[in-house]
């Protein structure tokens, strides 16, 4: 499944990547790479970004970049 | 910076880390110079030097350069930090020490940057901040852990309470004239990778001199993206580091490795993050240290966004928020815009008194006390709106602003880390425009730049409260919301709605350069640290204050003897005194343009001076007022408009209908002129400050006159 999927409040763990390599780089250089874990926060107002808690910190994400992250529950 | 600010052949300091670190904290600390501390990716965009002492007296010069996540940069700031790094690894006036800012409640992904700071063969001091918010859940060996980092030390300490700056600057002392730090990569490669990867380490350890920890890092970085090589090219074309055959050497070395490894599948892009976080991973966990231990938990930050970034709640807090900001800012300035007021008032009066008759007196009263006056008494204004900003930017709501609104703002083809600076815009366009270097898609960060002085900026505050002031009753709406605010609040909506609108415009007709993310780090909740929020605030007021103010004066000066001279022939009356006078000849030469917006030659004069700058509008109307005024006395200028008639109908001169269509013109014009040589410095060429000025003014007439002339034909005056 993919990180998109993943409902709120759920912890998932981050398998690979699809898609688009431009906006990978930073999700690495962030920390967040296969094997860490991830749990969905919240989706924003009027069906926005979503938050994800990695790492101890908390960092916002579109929803259509999300649908590029792979996963595992 | 320029390193030239500090002194070569001395030991000094630079200060690195994550936004959000804590890092203008510390550097508050150490120098003693109070400055902003930063919850908000992109505030510290200036770089900023000041002087640390230690208990035993030595005195070192300390640099703040902007938060990073990466040397391998992706918006601007990102790139300042990583062409300054390059500089210093090619011997340019390198710092003794870096200091690499950590928060401690975020190890794994703050120890990130610090390792590739650990590559560059500097001596790195690691502070690790913020240990209050960790208390006793980190009791690691430290030192071990520096040595596995290839650190020289870590020093826990917390910038908020206040301790561990004395370790740290000790700390920071023994590394001075350190010796060099070990030289091999802390991690290995596949044989594949090396072997491909190969001939471009080859090449900067030979060529460009590196160790073999640190050709190992930048050949990783420059196959993840070409930023890295654009770093070595700006660097190179603005100092000319490195020869252009070199430069070559480089972009085809890189090609060709980055056309291999794509070859045999391997990700070149996330290569060195991966590598260097499972590495950090795994010396964390020989540590003791678990790096998502508190990934179940739901800590307060995470309460608090609940309501505050909840489905509906959330924007709906936002906007009685910013209601709320635009009430006070009238229904609580007016007591100290009062005694400031009388406080000019009587200054004026006191050299009256003092000084004798004459024109030396008269310049100094209608001159430049009535002008200064004029724009003094809306100082409290400005600074209650920039308390607000200040305050709801260090809790770290400004980022949950951006998060909120990105569905929206995209749609109108900007982004979400558009808000803040649209929101700084309504204090100043120029910090404003500054902070769109957050924004790492082109495209959204050009239309946010193009839109931006459309937000009401803080110099146009003084002529609404002028206009709303004079000519809008301060009646109750529903017995509670007073008109006058309303008002204020449609200029500011006006404003804001326009820009929107302009920016879906915009976005159909600029070309896309790169893909646009929203990957934004949202800062825990902190309560701010008043005295940093008091200081802001001061600073703000002291620079508008300073430079309106020295504007201001000139203008002022200026006015009173284009008003004055030349004096007329015989014993003409004031009046006609100014009407002769340069000021009233530049005055009706304008005014039959202005005319159908319902503006007479006075406000000619003063949307003329206005294009310095906004607020010189009312100083100049006080001016022509009180050269104007036979009695020798400040004229209130609210009065002196409200009475003023024209002389050939003998009806008001200025109406209710004329503030508003003024205001509108005020709401669209491009009068101040360093907004547009920001612009000019952002976007790198004069096409953008041109086709800004030229859609800014013409929106700004028909604006206006749409307002005089549809108010005409409905009756209203």
């Amino acid at each position: 499944m993919t990180l998109y999927e993943l409902p709120d409040g759920e912890i998932g763990v981050v398998k690979s990547f699809s898609g688009e390599m431009e906006l990978q780089s930073r999700l690495v250089e962030m920390g967040i790479l296969p094997g860490i874990r991830i749990r969905r926060i919240r989706t924003a107002p009027m069906n926005g970004p979503i938050e994800l808690k990695v790492r101890d910190y908390h960092v916002s994400l579109r929803q259509e970049d999300a649908k590029n992250i792979i996963i595992v529950q | 910076m320029n390193p030239g600010k500090v002194q070569p052949d001395k030991n000094w300091a630079a200060l690195i880390g994550n936004p959000n670190s804590g890092k203008t904290a510390i550097f508050n600390l150490l120098t003693g110079l109070n400055q902003k501390v930063s919850n908000y990716p992109g505030v510290t965009v200036e770089k900023k030097i000041g002087k640390a002492r230690s208990a035993d007296g030595l005195s070192f010069d300390l640099l703040d350069l902007p938060g990073t996540y990466s040397l391998t940069p992706e918006s601007i700031d990102e790139r300042i930090v990583a062409e300054q790094v390059l500089r210093w690894i090619h011997g340019n006036n390198a710092p003794s020490v870096i200091v690499s800012v950590v928060d401690a409640s975020n190890l794994s992904r703050n120890l990130y940057l610090t390792t590739q700071l650990a590559d560059l063969g500097i001596p790195v001091v690691v502070a690790l901040n913020m240990m209050d918010m960790v208390k006793d859940e980190l009791e690691v060996d430290l030192d071990h852990l520096a040595a596995k980092l290839g650190v020289a030390a870590i020093i826990p300490m917390s910038a908020t309470e206040k301790w561990g700056q004395a370790d740290l600057l000790k700390a920071i002392k023994n590394s001075f004239n350190a010796e060099p730090t070990v030289d091999a990569p802390p991690f290995s490669l596949n044989k594949n990778i090396e072997q491909i990867l190969g001939p471009l380490e080859t090449f900067l350890r030979n060529d460009l001199k590196y160790t073999h920890r640190l050709a190992r890092a930048q050949s990783l970085r420059l196959v993840a993206r070409k930023s890295t090589l654009d770093v070595y090219q700006n660097t190179s074309s603005n100092e000319g580091t490195f020869s252009e055959p070199l430069l070559e050497s480089l972009q085809v070395l890189r090609e060709e490795v980055v056309e291999k490894l794509a070859e045999k599948g391997e990700k070149h892009r996330i290569m060195e993050a991966t590598l260097r976080y499972e590495w950090l991973d795994r010396v964390l966990s020989d540590a003791q240290i678990t790096i998502d231990k508190k990934l179940e938990e739901t800590n307060f930050s995470e309460k608090v966004d609940k309501i505050l970034t909840h489905k509906w709640a959330g924007p709906a807090i936002f906007v009685v928020l910013l209601t709320f900001i635009f009430q006070a800012i009238f229904s609580w300035a007016t007591v100290p815009m009062d005694w400031i007021d009388n406080g000019v008032g009587w200054v004026g009066q006191q050299i009256l008194r003092a000084l004798p008759t004459g024109m030396f007196r008269d310049l100094i009263v209608e001159g430049v006390v009535a002008g200064v006056g004029a724009i003094l008494v809306f100082l409290p204004q400005i600074m209650i709106l920039m308390f607000f900003m200040t305050v709801l930017e260090d809790f770290g709501y400004m980022a949950r602003v951006a998060f909120m609104m990105d569905r929206f703002m995209t749609s109108i083809g900007l982004h979400g880390r558009s808000v803040l600076p649209l929101m700084s815009g309504y204090a100043c366009a120029i910090p404003g425009i500054m902070s769109t270097r957050t924004i790492d898609s082109w495209k959204e960060r050009l239309i946010t730049i193009l839109v931006l002085p459309l937000m009401s900026c803080s110099a146009r505050l003084p002529v609404y409260a002028l206009m709303i002031g004079t000519f809008i009753p301060a009646k109750r709406l529903l017995g509670a919301i007073n008109l006058q605010g309303v008002t204020l609040v449609c200029m500011y909506l006006l404003g804001t709605a326009t820009a929107f609108v302009l920016a879906k415009v915009f976005s159909l007709f600029i070309k896309t350069q790169g893909r646009s993310s929203f990957v934004m780090e949202l800062p825990p909740y902190r309560t701010p640290l008043w005295r940093s929020v008091f200081s802001q605030v001061f600073q703000r007021g002291k620079l508008f204050v300073v430079n309106a103010g020295k504007i201001i004066m000139a203008i002022s000066i200026i006015l009173w003897f284009l008003a004055s001279f030349p004096k007329g022939d015989g014993q003409p009356t004031n009046e006609n005194a100014i009407l002769h006078s340069y000021a009233g000849k530049i005055g009706h030469t304008v005014e039959p343009i202005i005319k159908p917006l319902g503006f007479d030659w006075k406000l000619g004069v003063g949307l003329i001076t206005s294009f310095a700058a906004r607020e010189v509008l009312v100083s100049t109307m006080a001016t022509i007022y009180n050269v104007q005024s036979d009695v020798d006395d400040i004229v209130q200028l609210k009065n002196a408009m409200r009475i003023d008639v024209d002389p050939k109908t003998g009806l008001p001169l200025y109406t209710p209908l004329v503030a508003l269509a003024l205001m509108v013109f005020f709401v669209y014009a491009a009068q101040c002129m360093a907004t547009f040589a920001i612009v000019r410095n952002e976007t790198n060429s004069w096409k953008w400050p041109l086709f800004m000025i030229v859609y800014m003014n013409i929106l700004a007439y028909v604006g206006a006159l749409l307002v005089f002339q549809g108010g005409r034909a409905l009756g209203f005056s």
